[in-house]
């Protein structure tokens, strides 16, 4: 009892300063983000100011800011889709080749994974500009899936190794094919697996910034994350509410899914390669 | 099944291949110059800071990284009332877009209104004329941002450190307590050699997505004040995009190269090593 209630104080002793200084940032934005822009540089409305909402409706009515979280809900959707396409079945098949090849193989695409944007920006901008795509959205949607697909595999390949072949062999007894097996019995079971691979790649591409800055130059066809840092900034003028709300709003949603799937997260990250 | 699945593998790593070889032909788009690139780069001061500073930014924030994600690990990895919460709070700085909390800092590092300065402010710590600029001066600059990605960086540490501390038996405990193991010496011989692989694999994530990052020196000081903060991917990005010259852009980029090679050989390592035990 003893040990299991200092276990306890040195959890709480640990996890809540941290939590704290981790979480702050967050709480001063919200506060910010409140504020009338007069108030913003005041040293004596640092905690005591009228809240108001008007840079939420600057930021909604005019601003880009609707647009850019279309775009990036658009171009999230898309390489979702394509990365789900290619992901799954070579993650199945992956989990289920058998030896040291499966294994290489595996190991192989999950290094792709770690080739960073900040190396291949350079090229690539060439190949999209010889492709005519420069300043389209297309260019991004062409472009993520080089890491969300590795990504993906990774994931799919963890969680498919933990469903058991001798279902799917009692399928093929049955007369299923390969491939029914895979549609009727490998993926209803694997939904939750799926669901976040769609959520961590999702999330992926709206965080993605390299490319995005390198290959987008118009206002309308920001994305999210470049949207922000460009153009809420007029001239030397910072609308710091405005941009705080900006950050608050997609960052909130995002880190709540997060919570919910992160256990299934880590079983299929790390079961690709550890189990 | 099988053979479709090989196929699509196969593309995927010969693309990554090509786009390797695209990098370093991107560079010759112009008239061909051979090393002349890599040279040049070599013999330039604000690239050899860029590496020296790249450096910095990785070790210093990924060393206090590994401290404060080990420490809350370990308090998070079993259950307690209000875990939930807690870890929601812990999570958020890895969750948000960083391009967008990196904005959210420019504004907490601002010159006037900084809430930090504030806080020193009000502990006495600074005086309310003379208060450091955390942007303005090379020193506080490198440690401005070095703090923001330990900031971010430290929730993923801590998620799959979880796993590894997680990932080992219960019956290797109960072991470990009948052979009369307790705290440090437990944590010592049993826990750590056991996590050691997964933590070893984080640590190196941590270092490829610290070394080749851009975001958080760009959005913050972009290479300045005086090239002070000038990281190799910035400084690739403001040659190969700002001024240009693509070519020497590729050339600094890939300066990142032994990084990842680094890394790369370290992760089979130890991920061969966890199947192992």
């Amino acid at each position: 009892m003893s040990s299991a209630l200092r276990h306890r104080l040195f959890s709480y002793g640990v996890v809540v300063p941290f939590a704290i200084v981790l979480a702050f940032p967050f709480v001063w934005m919200a506060v910010t983000s409140f504020k009338p822009e007069a108030q913003v540089y005041d040293p004596t409305k640092v905690w005591s100011f009228h809240p108001t909402l008007a840079s939420y409706g600057f930021l909604f009515h005019h601003t880009g800011y609707v647009r850019w979280i279309k775009n990036s809900t658009f171009v999230g959707l898309m390489v979702v889709l394509i990365t789900l396409v290619v992901a799954v079945p070579a993650g199945y098949a992956l989990a289920r080749l058998a030896g040291r090849v499966g294994r290489s193989l595996g190991v192989a695409i999950f290094l792709t994974y770690l080739v960073p944007p900040t190396l291949l920006f350079l090229p690539l901008s060439r190949v999209i500009s010889r492709l005519g795509l420069e300043d389209r959205l297309w260019a991004l949607i062409l472009i993520y899936p080089s890491f969300t697909i590795p990504f993906a595999i990774w994931l799919l390949m963890g969680f498919f190794k933990s469903i058991p072949q001798e279902l799917e062999d009692a399928a093929l007894i049955d007369g299923c094919s390969r491939f029914g097996a895979l549609v009727r019995i490998v993926l209803p079971i694997s939904v939750p697996g799926l669901l976040t691979v769609v959520i961590f790649t999702f999330s992926l591409v709206v965080n993605e910034f390299v490319y995005a800055i390198t290959f987008i130059s118009s206002s309308t066809n920001r994305t999210l994350t470049v949207g922000v840092p460009t153009d809420l900034i007029r001239g030397d003028l910072y609308n710091w509410p405005g941009i705080m709300a900006a950050i608050l709003i997609p960052s909130i949603p995002l880190a709540l899914v997060y919570n919910a799937f992160l256990n299934r997260f880590i079983t299929g990250f790390t079961g690709g390669a550890f189990r | 099944m099988l053979f479709i699945g090989a196929l699509v593998g196969a593309p995927l790593v010969l693309a990554i291949y090509l786009s390797f070889t695209d990098a370093t032909a991107g560079s010759l788009s112009g008239p061909w110059v051979g090393l002349g690139n890599f040279r040049q780069e070599l013999h330039d001061p604000i690239f050899v800071d860029a590496v020296w500073h790249t450096f910095l930014f990785t070790a210093i924030s990924q060393a206090v990284v590994i401290v404060c994600a080990g420490l809350l690990a370990h308090a998070l990895v079993r259950p307690f009332r209000g875990r939930w919460l807690l870890r929601f709070f812990v999570l958020l700085p890895w969750a948000a877009p960083v391009a967008l909390t990196a904005i959210g800092f420019l504004w907490f590092y601002d010159p006037q209104a900084s809430i930090f300065t504030w806080f020193l402010i009000k502990l006495h710590l600074v005086s309310a004329i003379n208060h450091p600029t955390w942007l303005g001066t090379p020193r506080a600059a490198m440690s401005s941002i070095i703090t923001v990605q330990a900031w971010r960086t430290i929730p993923f540490a801590t998620v799959i450190f979880i796993a590894g501390i997680a990932s080992i038996p219960q019956e290797v405990d109960d072991a470990a307590a009948i052979d009369g193991a307790t705290g440090m010496k437990k944590f010592w011989y049993v826990s750590l050699p056991l996590q050691l692989p997964i933590a070893i694999v984080a640590v190196l994530f941590g270092i490829v997505f610290t070394a080749t990052d851009m975001v958080v020196p760009y959005i913050l000081t972009n290479g300045g004040p005086f090239n002070s903060t000038q990281v190799l991917t910035t400084w690739a990005f403001q040659t190969g995009i700002n001024s240009g010259n693509v070519g020497e852009g590729a050339a600094i980029a890939l300066f990142m190269l032994p990084v990842l090679a680094f890394v790369v050989v370290g992760m089979l390592f130890f991920a061969r090593r966890a199947e192992v035990t």
